[in-house]
């Protein structure tokens, strides 16, 4: 497609772009950054919320920036005192009609319409008219949704239909009582919510955020007779540091661990083992499934959003998922039963808290299927990283400046393979580096496996195992699953194994990742990216970085288990799932 | 060997137990066009001329039969006045609020007709005969004040006289439910 070129001139300055550009856009090329507030890059443009006005010459009103195309001879003003004016106007409406509780609420130092306030320098509140009034809904085990804290831009509605296809979120009613909410205005639970908290991650205030599960965590260290442990997913060390200013992209496994250690826990392990133990036994799943005839593909089963997503929208594909339990939830169910025994504890005593980067682990922990016999949780406690963030804060230690610590036996040594299950196509290339050597009997030719690293959001390819061309299909953000599954419906394509992350790159950029700082923007592919890096990095530094190497993964198997796929195996680290109501609209 | 996890048949059975035949043959035809979610309001009107109202179970049943999620078919729903999701009775008493009507006493009237039924604006009374709404103009300016009960028209209407008509429709409702 042809592209013409635009001559416009902004502020003054002609600048030519192509033919299509908006007026947002455009300013940006020229280093004008237009404040915003329902404008995201990667959503469809809403242009509701009215901030990122400009002055174009000639139309007789302000224009929506985000929304409107250039055009030829355009003059464009971004600043007078009179457009900053009317910007500042409509924070001062918004803030009008938002509770004035900014010191005790979550997002507080984060709040981009706190941010945006500042910029527009209102400085005192001038209007002061009927203000909106909705209950707080807390029946979800993972997100809050606060409505009185919702200012209508709908990044939430755009991002759960466009980049998850949840399609969970409207706007009801309209004019002053338009509330954001799930159908009917039902509670998140009675909905088709997969919990995967990208609602959170976009939403400028606190109209929706992580279900907050520190207390409890606070009380259990400060309980003598329980042994708190605690495990971090993969993608906590390459996020983590991002909330003490350290750049996106730092590995910060080191002192992550010592800042828990200080914090009390008993002993910190690390999800990467689950994550090995994780692929060795659905190494040995597909495997199976590939000698006895299926079902094939066999789909991974590491993320909840995903799962829950599957049990709504495509139950007859649960059949296809691998029953191995999420690496976190095989770590916890080990330290209440291995670990408890090695130590000579109670498992009764045994407080499981688990970092995660997801708010679905939430509802995962909390899954009938993954109870304890007692009735009790494996997993006690989930915490997001911005939960750790803040725990870590609270107790006033200073992360940049701890030493490196290392974690705890016997579930904390990990291969890179756990590693880079944080990040897209992780899962497939760990399962791949056991899968070949399992097939051939021999050393793989190769470790990496760059080719389902799905940085775009969706990948097919085929690999060769031994004579084998294993088809790979590789998705993060559901919208893309979709693409595959419905494949798979439809039997279009035969594929050997799919990996779906729920999130967007991949655990990196999970629900419960710390939001990023003033102008980068949520789910920004180089912030993913950075984040991956990272993950990269460590697998490549560690020399052991297939999973079935794991020296305690073979003490696990030799000791407690028997070996992968065992009936001990099974029962203690595989699930089941079934078809969930109401059932979501694909 | 495969297990069946799909519940397709029980969720489009429950979502056509909750229409009516007809309704559901229509979103079908509906499903054949190249854009089935365009019909969405069409498909509502049908819905609440059969039920006189949009209910949750309708709605959701609408969404999984047309295939649009149920937050999008429950925000169109809720934004346009026509649509109601509350059961109306069977009489809907409009009192207009007109300019016209306003200053003859439509207020008064109105009062009159809250405190014979014991309900406000927009709500149905326990039996179900009279829903109470109000309009701005009816467009018989003339005949001001004026209310219409169902599709009749009642002109120059006094607080007095709303008890007479009230029973009126009370009547025939007690001989329609008889017969």
């Amino acid at each position: 497609m042809q592209h013409n070129t635009i001559n416009l001139r902004i502020d003054d300055t002609p600048v030519s772009v192509p033919e299509g550009t908006t007026v947002m856009e455009a300013c940006e090329q020229l280093g004008i950054r237009i404040p915003r507030l329902c404008y995201h890059p990667d959503l469809s443009l809403a242009g509701s919320c009215r901030v990122c006005i400009v002055d174009v010459k000639g139309m007789g009103y302000y224009m929506a920036s985000c929304s409107t195309l250039v055009w030829e001879g355009m003059e464009v003003q971004t600043n007078s005192p009179e457009i900053r004016q009317a910007r500042r106007d409509i924070v001062e409406l918004l803030l009008d009609n938002h509770p004035r509780d900014c010191q005790t609420c979550d997002r507080d130092g984060n709040c981009e319409l706190q941010n945006l306030a500042y910029a527009m320098g209102v400085r005192r509140r001038h209007f002061d008219g009927e203000r909106k009034h909705f209950p707080l809904e807390l029946t979800s085990h993972s997100v809050v949704r606060d409505a009185e804290k919702c200012i209508l831009c709908g990044r939430c509605v755009r991002v759960c239909a466009e980049i998850q296809g949840v399609h969970n979120l409207s706007q009801h009613g309209r004019g002053f009582t338009t509330v954001v909410a799930p159908a009917h205005g039902a509670n998140m639970d009675d909905s088709v919510c997969i919990q995967c908290g990208q609602c959170i991650n976009v939403c400028p205030t606190a109209a929706f955020v992580e279900k907050r599960g520190c207390g409890p965590v606070w009380d259990a260290i400060a309980n003598p007779d329980l042994h708190v442990v605690i495990q971090t997913a993969p993608s906590i060390r390459a996020a983590i540091g991002e909330g003490f200013g350290l750049p996106p992209g730092t590995p910060a496994t080191g002192r992550m661990i010592t800042a828990l250690r200080r914090l009390g826990f008993d002993a910190v392990f690390d999800t990467n083992f689950g994550a090995d133990l994780t692929i060795v036994e659905e190494a040995h799943e597909f495997l199976t499934r590939l000698k006895d005839g299926g079902p094939l593909p066999m789909i991974t089963s590491c993320s909840p959003g995903w799962v829950s997503f599957m049990e709504k929208f495509y139950p007859e594909l649960i059949p296809h998922a691998s029953t191995c339990k999420s690496p976190m939830s095989m770590l916890s169910t080990l330290a209440k039963t291995y670990y408890a025994q090695h130590k000579g504890i109670d498992p009764k005593q045994v407080y499981v808290v688990a970092v995660m980067p997801c708010v679905a682990k939430k509802y995962e922990a909390n899954r009938p299927e993954h109870l304890a016999p007692d009735g009790r949780p494996y997993t006690d406690a989930v915490l997001t990283t911005r939960e750790m963030i803040w725990m870590i804060k609270c107790y006033g230690i200073d992360f940049i400046r701890l030493p490196e610590g290392k974690f705890d036996d016997p579930l904390g040594a990990s291969s890179g393979a756990g590693d880079i299950f944080g990040t897209t196509g992780g899962v497939m290339e760990a399962t791949l580096r056991a899968a070949s050597e399992l097939v051939t009997g021999r050393p793989a030719d190769r470790l990496e496996f760059t080719e389902v690293r799905a940085v775009e959001g969706l990948r097919e390819t085929y690999v060769a195992i031994g004579d084998r061309a294993i088809h790979v299909g590789v998705a993060n953000g559901l919208t893309n699953a979709k693409v595959l599954l419905d494949k798979v419906v439809k039997g279009e394509e035969q594929f050997h194994v799919i990996e779906v992350m729920a999130c967007p790159g991949g655990c990196i950029g999970g629900g419960g990742q710390p939001y990023p700082a003033e102008n980068l923007k949520v789910l920004d592919p180089e912030l993913l990216k950075k984040r991956a890096g990272a993950l990269y990095a460590i697998d490549k530094g560690k020399t052991l970085r297939k999973s079935y190497e794991n020296p305690s993964i073979e003490e696990l198997y030799d000791k407690f288990l028997g070996g992968p796929g065992t009936e001990r195996a099974h029962e203690l680290l595989h699930t089941h799932y079934q078809a969930k109501l109401p059932r979501g609209v694909r | 060997m495969s297990i069946r996890t799909d519940n397709w048949e029980q969720v489009q059975a429950t979502a056509e137990a909750a229409l009516t035949p007809a309704i559901v043959e229509y979103i079908a035809q509906c499903r054949q066009s190249c854009e089935p979610a365009s019909h969405l309001i069409g498909v509502l009107h049908k819905v609440q001329s059969h039920f006189g109202y949009l209910g949750r179970e309708q709605l959701d049943a609408v969404a999984q039969l047309l295939q649009v999620p149920a937050a999008k078919v429950a925000g169109v729903a809720s934004f346009y006045h026509f649509f109601r999701l509350q059961p109306r009775g069977q009489f809907i008493i409009n009192v207009c609020l007109g300019t016209a009507c306003y200053v003859k006493g439509a207020d008064r009237v109105a009062q009159k007709v809250m405190d014979e039924l014991g309900i406000t604006w927009g709500e149905t009374t326990k039996d179900g005969i009279f829903t109470l709404e109000g309009s701005r103009c009816l467009g018989t300016c003339g005949l001001a004040p004026v209310i219409m009960v169902g599709n009749e028209v009642h002109g120059n209407v006094t607080p007095d006289q709303v008890p007479v008509i009230l029973d009126k429709y009370l009547e025939k409702a007690r001989k329609g439910s008889a017969a």
